[in-house]
């Protein structure tokens, strides 16, 4: 038993005023002998670390390898005439992210707040004080503005409109294929490379064939043969008849155009890491949630399936998952047939991932005390809409530490795709260091590239933190 | 029932469409089909169908593959511009895959690359159980050793009481110790998982030699403080043959790779040199002539272009120029030929006759 007094705690004489960074340094660093021989130690010893890493960085270190290749570091060998293409889909997530934003913060009075300007700024006065962006400056800083600009709009639109809201996510996911068509390029109405054919055939193709397919198996029948058949037979006839009208009917009417195909295998640097890091991100996310549930479910098969997933995953490294979508499965399939490099990568990220997301969700979904869906439950909710209105929302909110650290630790596994020979970010700072020129001056180029992982993750981190203090409803 | 027969039509329809190529697709390739080399089911016709050479090269080993100012370079790759080139006129329908030391052989099994030149040593095990066929040494290593000019060792003896930097768990480990115990010599060797480590620690002077491929000693040599304080011995203690590769079994692409590196050497003995081969079509020499494809049926017997040792020539260069290019004279290495000399000039380098 507890008591509770409704007195405030007794003092003892009041203290002296602790204000000032003298004060608050005697207070936490030299507050005993031992503590202060403690703090001089430890800050010779940090001094000095940070002493010899400046000296290096702006003095010893020779930053040309990193000046030089900047493109190279950015977009590996995507040729450098179409460099605008990358901008573009940099504009492009820019903008929707700005209109997100925007969309988001509707109800907030002002949208660029004192610390949003500095931030804002002290990014631009970045691009322009640094030497490696200058060459670059109008066109980050005309994203930044594009970005600015796009939050403003949003902010108008969602005031305006808020249910637009729920367009935000399909908007990502066109712009997704938007991106990896200005990427990939090839003609657009065409297979070939990976873009048109998610884009073109994937949707519209396919789509348009099963349309007609059933259409088609809906209004005739053909007697004497057994229903079933008949209705596969014509289903089948209508799916390929229209697919190959839809492929051919471009050709025929010269509509092979679009931009200039760049293929997969001059993707890379921190063009190629994003893309396989958002697109395993993006991947995961849906397959981690169905296995966590999976696997807390009923249905025999279903939960047999997903443990033997989750723990056969979990089982094996990704280094070898990786090595066997990049060598073993052209063992398998003839060339032609077999994915893209780049697919491949990002279906053995998502793989693994899904694996790792699941338990972490899972973690999330016993931390949701069982009175919640018995709750629903008694409110009348079956079973799917107790899962997705009470349960998971509540999992996924006490879980997303752990799953934003998958996603980290996902956007870093990007690296290991440098070993199986996807020229990503670290691939192509290998590639770089061995050239003659910059002999010697692999110190550069890691430190660049780790500095470059190292904004990712923490924005990512800074992002997670965010999120978790806006859905904290516990202490409102 | 009804749901699951369309979910088999579907998947049906699916696999019946995932065979068929684009109608309107890339048909640059020039199909020069061989009156009687067999290519139907090479790997050539393949190259030659897709347009493009895929080759498989390291990617990170100074001098042999590498990037620089947005493009593969070095020796090896060098040598899959010249296959392109012979096949295409084009050095530059090449597309690179990075590729380590382990998977490299699997890569090439599984058809993900057309030819491997990837600082590969040619030994009977790949030959004959890991299942691929050794075009030509395009460059002759061996393991040296690296030590200060100042310290007077000038042979192996000399390392008496002293010690040698080696990176742990390689054949160059055991090879340093064979050769020493060989000779009778008692030396320490230091051992390091990183070859970074380790010439940091030569460098540091914790070593007196160090011990690994010479062509790598004399890439490394070039990034320590002062690299003319630094000498090569003149001791090679293991052979390292390396040059292209393909896999078993494929007659017509091996001959391909294997002609068009042979065909860098003999425009080297010819004299032809990337500036001048074009014009050796009008040569009196019948062999020279033979050989650019101005006379008889070389190349197109093989399912090449007649001309195949031109347009490599012409494109890449002979092999004097690619090795001076990228590793010799006219790159940061210095790179004596030594063994990679003409045999004319007392090296290894020769041609079977043209003819």
């Amino acid at each position: 038993m507890t008591t509770v007094s409704s007195r405030p705690i007794e003092r003892g004489a009041p203290r002296v005023q602790s204000i000032g960074p003298v004060a608050w340094s005697r207070k936490h660093l030299f507050n005993s002998w031992f503590n202060s021989i403690l703090t001089i130690v430890l800050g010779l010893t940090l001094g000095a670390a940070l002493f010899n890493l400046l000296s290096w960085a702006f003095i010893q270190a020779n930053w040309s390898v990193v000046a030089d290749n900047f493109g190279n570091f950015m977009s590996g060998l995507y040729p450098p005439e179409s460099y605008w293409r990358i901008w573009s889909v940099l504009g492009i997530i820019m903008g929707l992210s700005g209109l997100t934003w925007g969309l988001l913060a509707r109800n907030q009075p002002q949208l660029f707040s004192r610390n949003v300007l500095i931030g804002l700024g002290a990014i631009a006065l970045f691009f322009i004080l640094w030497p490696l962006t200058r060459p670059h400056t109008p066109y980050l800083i005309g994203v930044l503005v594009l970005l600015a600009v796009a939050a403003a709009a949003g902010q108008a639109i969602g005031r305006k409109a808020p249910g637009s809201t729920k367009w935000i996510l399909a908007a990502w996911l066109v712009s997704y294929f938007v991106d990896l068509y200005l990427l990939g390029g090839g003609p657009f109405f065409g297979r070939g490379t990976l873009s048109p054919s998610l884009f073109y055939s994937i949707i519209v193709m396919l789509g348009g064939g099963i349309v007609a397919g059933w259409q088609l198996s809906q209004r005739i029948s053909i007697p004497q043969i057994p229903t079933w058949i008949s209705k596969i037979v014509l289903f089948l006839v209508g799916f390929i008849v229209v697919y190959q009208v839809l492929w051919r009917l471009p050709y025929a009417l010269g509509l092979d155009v679009g931009l200039k195909n760049v293929s997969t295998n001059s993707w890379g640097g921190l063009t190629l890491t994003l893309l396989l890091a958002i697109s395993g991100i993006a991947l995961c996310f849906p397959a981690g949630v169905l296995l966590a549930l999976g696997r807390r479910s009923k249905l025999p098969i279903v939960q047999a399936f997903s443990v033997a997933y989750i723990e056969l995953i979990r089982g094996v490294p990704l280094i070898s998952i990786l090595f066997m979508g990049q060598v073993l499965i052209p063992l398998f399939l003839p060339e032609g047939v077999r994915p893209d490099r780049v697919v491949r990568a990002i279906i053995g990220l998502t793989i693994f991932s899904a694996a790792y997301l699941a338990e972490n969700v899972r973690a999330g979904l016993q931390a949701v005390p069982l009175g919640q869906s018995e709750a629903a439950q008694s409110l009348g909710l079956n079973k799917p809409l107790t899962t997705a209105l009470i349960v998971l929302p509540q999992a996924l909110k006490t879980a997303i530490p752990a799953i934003v650290g998958q996603f980290i630790s996902l956007f870093q596994d990007t690296t290991l795709l440098g070993i199986v020979g996807l020229v990503e970010l670290l691939g192509i700072s290998q590639n770089l260091l061995a050239s003659p020129t910059y002999l010697g001056d692999y110190k550069e180029g890691y430190v660049f590239i780790a500095a470059i992982y190292w904004v990712f993750c923490y924005a990512m981190s800074y992002g997670s933190r965010r999120i978790e203090s806006a859905l904290n409803t516990d202490l409102r | 029932m009804k749901k699951w027969c369309f979910a088999i039509a579907a998947s049906v329809s699916l696999l019946s469409l995932a065979g068929c190529g684009a109608p309107g697709g890339d048909t640059t390739a020039s199909s020069n089909k061989g009156s009687d080399a067999g290519i139907g089911n090479s790997r050539l016709q393949t190259v030659l169908d897709r347009g493009s050479l895929i080759c498989g090269v390291d990617g990170g080993i100074p001098g042999f593959s590498f990037v620089e100012n947005g493009e593969y370079s070095g020796l090896d790759v060098d040598t899959c511009k010249a296959v392109a080139a012979a096949l295409f006129d084009d050095p530059t329908k090449v597309e690179y895959r990075d590729l380590d030391s382990t998977e490299r052989f699997e890569a090439l099994k599984g058809g993900e690359v057309d030819m491997l030149a990837r600082n590969t040593t040619w030994t009977i095990s790949r030959d004959t159980s890991v299942g691929m066929e050794f075009a030509p040494v395009t460059f002759y290593d061996g393991q040296g050793m690296l030590v200060r000019e100042a310290s007077g060792i000038t042979e192996l003896k000399d390392f008496e009481g002293k010690s040698v930097c080696v990176e742990t768990g390689t054949t160059t480990e055991l090879n340093l110790t064979d050769q020493m115990r060989q000779l009778g010599v008692n030396f320490t060797p230091q051992t390091f998982q990183d070859a970074d480590a380790a010439y940091a620690a030569y460098e540091a002077g914790s070593c007196e030699g160090m011990t690994s491929d010479k062509s790598q000693l004399v890439a490394r040599r070039s990034t320590l403080t002062n690299p003319d304080e630094h000498v090569l011995l003149e001791v090679t203690m293991s052979k390292e043959p390396l040059g292209p590769l393909t896999i078993n079994n494929d007659s017509a692409w091996f001959d391909t790779v294997k002609w068009v590196t042979y065909a860098l050497f003999q425009a080297e003995e010819f004299g032809l040199t990337s500036a001048n081969v074009e014009a050796a079509v009008n040569s009196e020499d019948p062999n020279i002539k033979r050989f650019v494809g101005a006379e008889g049926t070389l190349g197109s017997d093989m399912g090449l272009p007649n001309d195949f040792a031109l347009r490599a020539v012409k494109h890449v260069g002979n092999y004097g120029e690619i090795y001076e290019r990228n590793l010799g004279e006219g790159s940061v290495f210095k790179l004596p030929r030594g063994l990679n000399a003409q045999w004319s000039e007392g090296g290894l380098i020769y041609s079977p006759p043209f003819r």
